[in-house]
């Protein structure tokens, strides 16, 4: 019990530093709880860790916050996983907190509005990176282009709720997949 | 008071929401905000574009970034300041908490949870399904750069000025990062600098 509690404090401490030091979200944490929890600590062996990051990926929620969540349950169990979650949001809820009290006032100046419209043509480059980044990464093939023209189209030019377009898309490819794989057996018999 | 206990609840039930629904790291929870923040009016769209930059130069994710950014704005407005840290809260214990509750349910299950063939199913729908939902985000946040008033036909109403040096400025930022691979703060700080000078010399031209 005394280790349990002393685990779940060395693990609010450990995600506390990786929320404050990690800047651009997931993924970017990930090597670094790789370090901290694989190589300083020695809680979890390698495999396990890159276990839990493929299911960070495929549960929702972002993954910083899922990986904290599992890790800190595999080390401590509840209390693990709320110290690491509680940790790893801490540092993001009070330094924005802190920022959202002057943007407001702050974007009032002149300047700032001249430098935010730099800015903001900036973050589209940003982002059309990070876009690029995750396409590279995603399996391609005709039913993946279809899903994403659909889901493109969808999104940007109608009303439709964009939950249901990924609950539905969802379904789709576990149909497609139940179809794959049932067609996969007959050319195997065949 | 119900009324704004209510404004509280939405302010939570959204981002629980938007937690549940979100799959995939980084920018994939960007449409999801832009639907619900547009739709309730709870922040301008070039607020949000604008946020994104102050996420990227600020550490931690960008999901609590933004949840309690949100949850801060429209708290304050709710209740003022004590109403911000509160909206903070709710917000980002909203986005927290689907995560949380999944991964432990997850947790004890995880192997089969691996190998299960309904969870790889969806996935092969979700991970193309996300691509297209950023890019109508990316497409969203372009008509915001180009046409801060809001996109309309009619050309009379197009401020050339500001859309020719944000297209010079995305243009810089598109070979900067994925030519020379600079970081995202770099980037930002470069195209605040030239945000600045254009912004002066629009003046001097006008």
């Amino acid at each position: 019990m005394k280790e349990k509690l002393k685990n779940a404090l060395i693990l609010f401490v450990t995600f506390l530093k990786i929320g404050a030091f990690t800047f651009g979200g997931g993924y970017a944490m990930i090597p670094i709880i790789e370090k901290e929890i694989c190589d300083k600590h020695k809680w979890l062996k390698g495999e396990e860790i890159l276990d839990i990051f493929a299911i960070a990926e495929s549960t929702p929620g972002p993954i910083a916050i899922n990986s904290a969540t599992f890790v800190g349950y595999k080390v401590a169990g509840f209390l693990g996983a709320f110290c690491a979650t509680f940790g790893v949001v801490l540092p993001s809820f009070v330094i924005i907190s802190l920022i959202s009290l002057v943007l407001k006032e702050f974007s009032e100046y002149k300047v700032v509005k001249y430098a935010f419209m730099g800015i903001r043509a900036g973050v589209l480059a940003l982002v059309i990176k990070a876009l690029v980044s995750m396409y590279k990464k995603c399996p391609k093939g005709v039913f993946g282009y279809i899903l994403m023209g659909v889901a493109f189209v969808i999104s940007a030019f109608t009303n439709v709720n964009i939950i249901f377009v990924i609950i539905g898309c969802a379904l789709v490819g576990l149909i497609y997949s139940v179809i794959m794989r049932k067609r996969g057996k007959e050319v195997c018999r065949k | 008071m119900p009324e704004i206990i209510f404004e509280f609840l939405k302010l939570f039930f959204t981002f629980f929401r938007i937690g549940l629904f979100t799959f995939g790291g980084g920018y994939a929870m960007l449409p999801l905000i832009q639907d619900a923040v547009l739709e309730y009016g709870w922040l301008s769209e070039e607020a949000i574009v604008n946020f994104i930059a102050v996420s990227e130069s600020t550490p931690g994710p960008f999901a609590i970034n933004i949840a309690t950014y949100v949850g801060m704005e429209r708290g304050r407005d709710l209740l003022s300041l004590p109403g911000g840290f509160l909206g903070a809260a709710v917000a980002t214990l909203g986005v927290v908490l689907p995560s949380f509750i999944v991964i432990l349910i997850v947790a004890k299950v995880y192997k089969k949870f691996q190998e299960s063939k309904i969870v790889m199913g969806c996935m092969t729908g979700l991970r193309p399904t996300v691509i297209g939902l950023i890019a109508a985000a990316v497409l969203n946040i372009g008509s915001t750069v180009f046409f801060p008033e809001g996109f309309s036909l009619s050309i009379a109403s197009w401020d050339f000025y500001t859309m020719a040096v944000s297209l010079v400025i995305a243009v810089i930022g598109l070979i900067l990062i994925f030519k020379k691979k600079i970081h995202p703060i770099i980037l930002i700080v470069v195209s605040a600098t030239l945000g600045i000078g254009a912004g002066f010399l629009g003046e001097l031209i006008k």
